[in-house]
């Protein structure tokens, strides 16, 4: 057995034989036997067909992994129209009296060229469209079909790129899952393949021997076995047949909305704690992200992550969330999570103690690095803010205060920003008393229900010799729960529960008929969540 | 010659998608429409790939203008664009 690694775009597993893909090297002749207008009269006729193949791609496109992530094969279309393109192409035609496929190559070559050396990062990307049309224009001209890639037999394709056309072009009834040599994890290739739910690592360094063995893409530890042992593959198999149970409610659910059977809509959210874990969260179809935990930049950390750093992060996954809300919670450090840099002292009573916003506002450059990466995040997607662990009205204004403060340097900076939606968590039963104040400060509220549970029964859930006094239902929470919804509401606030409880099935129905807005639970749970919801009737008397 | 500034909101900037939406409108017209940064760089809203090669973004003032044709009428429709759009 042998193992390689490289960057997963999918938690998911795929098991089957490995395909290695080389692209046809297309051989083209530089000098043209015909004339200038001849051979451009050839480029145009293939350049309208690969318009018309980009049109049937955007189609197909639209329909697997929706209008956002198609949209790019509309711009393939348009930039196939591009006069100072065409110009390019014509003006190699006739002063070279080349063939058209070289001229396209070069133009294509050129162009690319142009676009990688910008310094902007969106527009280095597309340097890899010109260079995808190109070759879709040449090959129609040369007659070539884009070859089977997986030479109709399902297998785990292996090759040194993949353009978003030939991810969306494969079939996906063979396709197990993909490996590929360069691409990022970043690429709109890595998002499409996240979207359409295939198991596939980037970055893999993999040898030509590999073609036609037997191997397993474990997504979830980001590797490849080839020629895995029995045992491993009996594991995986299982692991697989997990994933393909969750994947059968998910197509039975997908894209249908969490309304009752009396038809009250609210929105299921997931959690995360990684930016890996964005691709489950499409995945499993949920409506956004309703808590980024965004502690665990700091805790993989050995110093304190710069702004560039958090900034590329959280683009990442606003971008890949493709417009839907992410929620991202600043820094909830302190307590049971620790990072040595910071340098917090001991505590006696750690949970009361020196944790979350109180660090933020006391140790104001760390919180405002990060508020600065968070707005600088907005303009790629729909992001809200959310400050943990408040207790008074003074902390949500110091925090709306510095983050206007940030906004107001990014704009001297000319950085573009997004509009950023503001809430906070209530976890604390004075956030919950507080809870008409606290409406007026901030747009929305979302109950962190394992804080809230053991700030009011004064339980250490950790602690065994409780388990007798512990009550998850405990009627106090659920009055706060209650409390919260409804003040909220008479401000104007939208509310959400993000912690356990939101994922408590015995308690969906009494959070509805408190009239939450939105639960926000672990990804694996949004589709058993949304099946519930989709089978309750709030216009029915509760049963006793 | 007529023409307006304009200053782009749009988070994302004049990005592929907007790009391609304005050498749609800016080909419709009669007008000969460019776009200019107030860095002096400048492209016709007609050429999708010059445009983006400009990388407008969110904050920036652009100056619009239209040569030639019904310029009333071009440089109208583009205000509009712009304000729709970007």
């Amino acid at each position: 057995m042998q193992v390689a690694t490289g960057k997963s775009i999918l938690n998911g597993i795929a098991i089957g034989p490995l395909r290695i893909y080389k692209k046809a090297e297309t051989q083209t002749s530089q000098l043209s036997a015909l004339t200038p207008e001849e051979e451009f009269a050839r480029f145009d006729a293939a350049r309208v067909k690969a318009q018309e193949q980009l049109a049937g791609l955007y189609d197909k496109a639209l329909d697997e992994v929706g209008e956002d992530n198609a949209a790019i094969f509309e711009i393939h279309q348009m930039m196939l129209e591009d006069e100072d393109y065409l110009d390019a192409v014509k003006g190699i035609i006739e002063t070279q009296n080349a063939t058209a496929e070289y001229a396209v190559t070069t133009t294509g070559e050129n162009f690319s060229a142009t676009f990688a050396a910008m310094e902007d990062e969106y527009m280095r990307a597309r340097a890899a469209d010109v260079k995808d049309i190109s070759r879709r224009v040449v090959n129609v001209l040369t007659g070539q079909e884009d070859a089977d890639m997986l030479a109709g037999q399902p297998a785990i394709l292996v090759a040194d790129d993949l353009t978003p056309s030939e991810t969306v072009q494969l079939d996906k009834s063979k396709l197990l899952g993909f490996i590929t040599r360069h691409g990022s994890s970043n690429s709109h290739t890595a998002i499409l393949a996240r979207t359409m739910n295939i198991p596939a690592l980037v970055g893999v360094d993999f040898d030509d021997s590999w073609d036609g063995k037997l191997a397993v893409i474990d997504g979830y530890n980001s590797c490849v076995y080839i020629e895995p042992a029995q045992e491993l593959l009996s594991a995986m198999e299982e692991k697989r047949k997990g994933d393909l149970k969750q994947e059968a409610l998910l197509q039975t659910l997908k894209k249908k909305p969490n309304v009752t059977l009396d038809g009250k809509e609210i929105k299921v959210y997931a959690n995360i704690g990684n930016a890996g874990d964005v691709g489950l969260v499409l995945q499993n179809d949920a409506q956004g992200i309703g808590l980024f935990r965004s502690e665990f930049i700091y805790l993989d950390s050995q110093d304190y992550p710069t702004e560039d750093q958090q900034f590329l992060l959280y683009k990442r996954v606003v971008e890949t969330m493709a417009g839907k809300k992410v929620i991202i919670r600043t820094l909830d450090i302190g307590a049971d999570k620790q990072a040595d840099y910071f340098e917090l002292d001991k505590e006696e009573n750690p949970a009361l103690g020196y944790r979350a916003i109180r660090i933020c506002l006391t140790r104001k450059e760390i919180f405002k690095t990060q508020l600065r990466a968070i707005l600088r995040a907005s303009a790629f997607g729909t992001v809200s803010v959310m400050f943990p662990m408040i207790i008074s009205v003074r902390e949500v204004r110091d925090a709306k205060e510095l983050l206007e403060e940030c906004r107001a340097e990014l704009q001297e900076r000319g950085v573009a920003m997004g509009k950023v939606e503001i809430g906070i968590m209530v976890e604390t039963p004075a956030a919950v008393l507080l809870a008409d104040e606290l409406a007026e400060e901030v747009e929305f509220f979302s109950l962190g229900t394992n804080d809230l549970t053991q700030y009011t029964l004064a339980i250490d859930r950790q602690n065994p010799k409780l388990d007798n006094f512990y009550d998850s239902h405990h009627p106090a929470v659920l009055r706060m729960i209650k409390h919260t919804i409804e003040a909220g509401h008479r401000h104007g606030c939208w509310v959400g529960i993000c912690g356990e409880l939101g994922a408590d099935q015995t308690l969906t129905e009494t959070f509805l008929r408190y009239g939450v807005d939105e639960l926000s639970v672990s990804p694996a749970a949004v589709l058993p969540l949304r099946k519930l919801i989709r089978s309750l009737d709030l216009s029915k008397e509760p049963e006793a | 010659m007529k023409q307006f500034t304009y200053t782009i909101t749009d988070p994302s900037g004049i990005h592929a998608r907007p790009a391609g939406l304005l050498v749609k409108a800016a080909k419709a017209l009669d007008s000969t429409i460019t776009i200019a940064k107030e860095d002096g760089k400048s492209a016709p809203a007609t050429k999708l790939m010059a445009i983006m090669g400009l990388v407008i973004k969110q904050g920036m003032t652009v100056t619009v203008s239209a040569e030639g044709g019904d310029e009333d009428a071009s440089i109208a429709a583009m205000e509009q664009f712009f304000k729709e759009n970007l």
